[in-house]
C-alpha cells in the first residue's frame, strides 16, 4: 500500500492532501509554491475534486472559507506575500471555528521581498497574521516526507480542535526532491468527522446552522473569545510536538525547524567533533510551541541557540519557554540567504566559550 | 376564518433592525417569497454581506454564513463548488459588491460561478452612517462627500448590470426598483428567475435592486422612493441587462 517515490516537497504537499481526503483545493499562482497548485491542477479532476485558480489570495482564502463551512476538507496554499492577503480570512476562519489547512512556503520580505527561502513569517504564523485573538495550528516539516506526512495530519487535527492548521515550509523544502513513502490516495480511508455545525440546507431535518463572527453584545463576544482559549489551552497541552538529534547529554542547545534545522545538524556533529556537547531541539509545532521540551532542555544545557532564516523571531519563543533562564543567542541569516554549517558550527562555539567563562 | 395574508415561511419572526422606510424589508420578502414558491428553501445557503444587511442571517429562514466584507461571492463559490446541490445566494450592498469587493463579483460572474447575488443599490454607505458609494451619484451630497460627489476628484459611478452583461459568464442579469407597487412585482419576479437560472444550472445570476436610505438621504420615506424615481431610475434605467436563454 504504501510505496517510496521520488518527488518534489510542494508535490508530496499535494499528493498528502488527496490522501487526506481533501477534494477542494482554492489557488492562486506565487513563487516558490507554483507547483503544488500545478500538481493539484492535474490531479483533482482524477479523482473526482475540485481545483479552482482564484482571482486573488484574497478569493481563494474566502472559497476556503465557504468550503469549510459546508463541512468539506479544503485547503489553499501561497507564499510569503500571499499569505498577508490571506490573513483576514484566517481572522474569519478563526472566528467561525472551521477546519482548514493553508500551506505557506515561505521566501524573503517584507514587502515583495525575494524570492528565495525564508523563515521570516514566524511571527505571522504562530501570533495569528490577521485581527483578533486567535492561534492557529503551525506545523514544520523538516524535509519532504515530513510535508507528506504532516500535511496529512493536518486535515485531521483541523477537524479535530475545529481549527485552521497551516504547514510553514520554505522555497528549499519546497524545490527540494526526496524519497518519500505516499498512500495509494484513492484507497486512503477518510478520517473527515461528523460535522453537524456545517452548512448544507436544512432539509427539513434539523435547526438551521449559522457560520458567523459577528457578536454585538461584547459580553458574548467574550465569552466566544473565553471558550476558544480553553480550547487552545487544550491544544497547548496536548499537541506540541518536537524532534531531537543528540540532545540527551547536550549542553548547548540548538533550536531549528525547518531548513534550518537540517543545516544545523551538520554544524552540530561538527561542533562535537571539536568536544563541544552541542544538540538540536526541533520545534515541528510552531505553534503550540514545544515549551515543556524547552523547559526540560534548559535544565541540563548552559547556553542556547537559535538558528533561524529570519532576524531573531523564534528566539523569543525559545526565551519565554525557558523564562530567560540561560543564555539564548542567535545564529541567521536572511533575504533569501541560508546560514552554512561553519557560521552554525562557530556560534555553538562562541555559545560554549561564553557559558564556561 | 381563513387565512388571507401570512408571512412566508421563509423569513424568521425577529424583527428587522432596518430604518423606517428603508426598502430591505421588501427586498427580504421578495427573496424569501422566491425561494418559498420555488421549493428550495431546505437546501438553500445564503452568504450575508458587512454593511446595512450583514444580520440577513436572522430573517431568513435557511442556513447562513456571515462573509468578510466583499468577499461573499468567493465564499459563495466555495459553499457551491462544495456541495453543488445547495441553492446559494449572496445578498450584497453596493459598498460590498460595487467596491471592496469587485473583484470578487466580477470573477464569480466570469467564471459563470452558478450562484444567485442579489444586489441592493442604495447609492450609499448606509450602516457606517451614509459616507460615498461606488454608486453614489454625480452631485450627492454624503458624508464624505459633503460638497457632492465631484467626478473630477471622486470618479464616476458604477453601472454594475452594464458592466457584468458583457461577461460570457454573466447568464442572466436584470436591474428592477423597490420604489412602487409596479416595480416591487418586477423586481420579484427578477428574483424569482435569478433562484430558477440556478435550480436549472444556467449560471451566475444577478439583480440589482436600487432601494432607498431615507436616513442616510436626509428623507421621509416617500421622498426617498421620490428619489428612486427622479434621481437614480434616470441614472440607472431598469431592465434586462444579460439573459442567456
Amino acid at each position: 500500500m504504501s510505496e517510496k517515490i521520488l518527488i518534489k516537497g510542494n508535490e508530496a504537499i499535494a499528493e498528502a492532501a488527496i490522501a487526506a481526503g481533501c477534494r477542494h483545493f482554492f489557488g492562486y499562482p506565487i513563487t516558490p509554491q507554483s507547483e503544488l497548485a500545478a500538481y493539484l491542477a492535474r490531479r483533482m479532476p482524477k479523482v473526482g475534486g475540485v481545483y479552482l485558480q482564484a482571482e486573488s489570495e484574497v478569493a481563494a482564502i474566502n472559497m476556503v472559507y465557504g468550503a469549510a463551512a459546508a463541512g468539506v476538507r479544503c485547503m489553499t496554499s501561497s507564499s510569503s506575500p500571499g499569505i498577508s492577503l490571506k490573513s483576514e480570512g484566517l481572522s474569519y476562519l478563526a472566528g467561525c471555528d472551521l477546519p482548514a489547512v493553508l500551506i505557506n512556503v515561505q521566501r524573503g520580505g517584507p514587502g515583495l521581498g525575494g524570492i528565495q527561502p525564508s523563515q521570516a513569517d514566524y511571527f505571522q504564523a504562530t501570533r495569528g497574521g490577521g485581527h483578533g485573538d486567535y492561534h492557529i495550528i503551525v506545523l514544520a516539516p523538516g524535509g519532504v516526507q515530513e510535508m507528506y506526512s504532516y500535511t496529512r495530519d493536518a486535515f485531521d487535527l483541523a477537524d479535530k480542535h475545529r481549527m485552521t492548521v497551516m504547514v510553514l515550509t520554505d522555497g528549499i523544502l519546497g524545490q527540494m526532491m526526496e524519497a518519500t513513502a505516499t498512500e495509494n490516495g484513492e484507497q486512503t480511508a477518510d478520517n473527515r468527522q461528523e460535522k453537524p455545525w456545517a452548512v448544507g440546507g436544512v432539509r427539513g431535518e434539523r435547526a438551521r446552522n449559522i457560520v458567523n463572527s459577528l457578536y454585538l453584545k461584547p459580553s458574548e463576544l467574550e465569552a466566544t473569545n473565553l471558550s476558544r482559549y480553553e480550547k487552545y489551552k487544550q491544544v497547548e497541552e496536548t499537541e506540541q510536538k518536537y524532534d531531537s538529534y543528540l540532545l540527551d547529554d547536550a549542553e548547548i542547545v540548538v533550536a531549528a525547524y525547518g531548513a534550518s534545522s537540517r543545516i544545523a545538524k551538520n554544524a552540530i556533529d561538527e561542533a562535537r567533533s571539536k568536544g563541544v556537547k552541542a544538540g538540536l531541539l526541533r520545534p515541528i509545532t510552531l505553534w503550540p510551541f514545544p515549551k515543556k521540551a524547552f523547559a526540560a532542555a534548559a535544565k541540563k544545557a548552559r547556553a542556547f541557540v537559535s538558528v533561524e532564516m529570519s532576524m531573531g523571531q523564534m528566539i523569543e519563543d525559545i526565551e519565554l519557554s525557558i523564562r530567560c533562564s540561560r543564555p539564548v543567542t542567535l545564529c541567521n541569516r536572511v533575504g533569501g540567504m541560508v546560514p552554512d554549517p561553519a557560521m552554525i558550527c562557530e556560534a555553538i562555539l562562541n555559545a560554549n566559550k561564553e557559558a564556561t567563562a | 376564518m381563513s387565512v388571507v395574508f401570512q408571512k412566508t415561511p421563509m423569513l424568521t419572526d425577529a424583527v428587522l433592525h432596518y430604518c423606517p422606510g428603508c426598502t430591505h424589508g421588501i427586498i427580504h420578502r421578495l427573496v424569501a417569497e422566491a425561494i418559498d414558491e420555488l421549493g428550495v428553501g431546505g437546501r438553500t445557503v445564503g452568504i450575508a454581506p458587512v454593511g446595512c444587511s450583514v444580520m440577513a442571517y436572522n430573517y431568513f429562514n435557511c442556513d447562513f454564513i456571515q462573509a468578510a466584507h466583499g468577499r461573499a461571492p468567493a465564499v459563495a463559490t466555495g459553499v457551491k463548488r462544495a456541495r453543488p446541490d445547495n441553492i446559494v445566494f449572496t445578498y450584497q450592498g453596493d459598498g460590498d459588491l460595487a467596491a471592496i469587493g469587485t473583484a470578487e463579483t466580477v470573477h464569480a460572474a466570469a467564471r459563470g460561478e452558478n450562484i444567485t447575488v442579489i444586489f441592493v443599490n442604495n447609492a450609499i454607505y448606509g450602516m457606517t452612517g451614509g459616507q460615498m458609494a461606488p454608486t453614489t451619484m454625480p452631485g450627492q451630497v454624503t458624508q464624505t462627500s459633503p460638497y457632492g460627489r465631484d467626478p473630477k476628484t471622486a470618479g464616476y459611478p458604477l453601472r454594475v448590470c452594464e458592466l457584468l452583461a458583457t461577461l460570457d459568464g454573466t447568464a442572466y442579469c436584470e436591474r428592477v426598483s423597490a420604489d412602487s407597487v409596479k416595480n416591487v412585482r418586477a423586481a420579484k419576479k427578477a428574483i424569482k428567475k435569478a433562484f430558477q437560472n440556478q435550480i436549472d444550472g444556467k449560471g451566475f445570476s444577478l439583480v440589482e435592486v436600487l432601494s432607498s436610505c431615507p436616513t442616510n438621504w436626509g428623507l421621509t420615506p416617500s421622498a426617498a422612493l421620490d428619489w428612486i424615481r427622479d434621481k437614480m431610475i434616470p441614472y440607472y434605467p431598469p431592465g434586462v441587462y444579460k439573459d442567456t436563454p
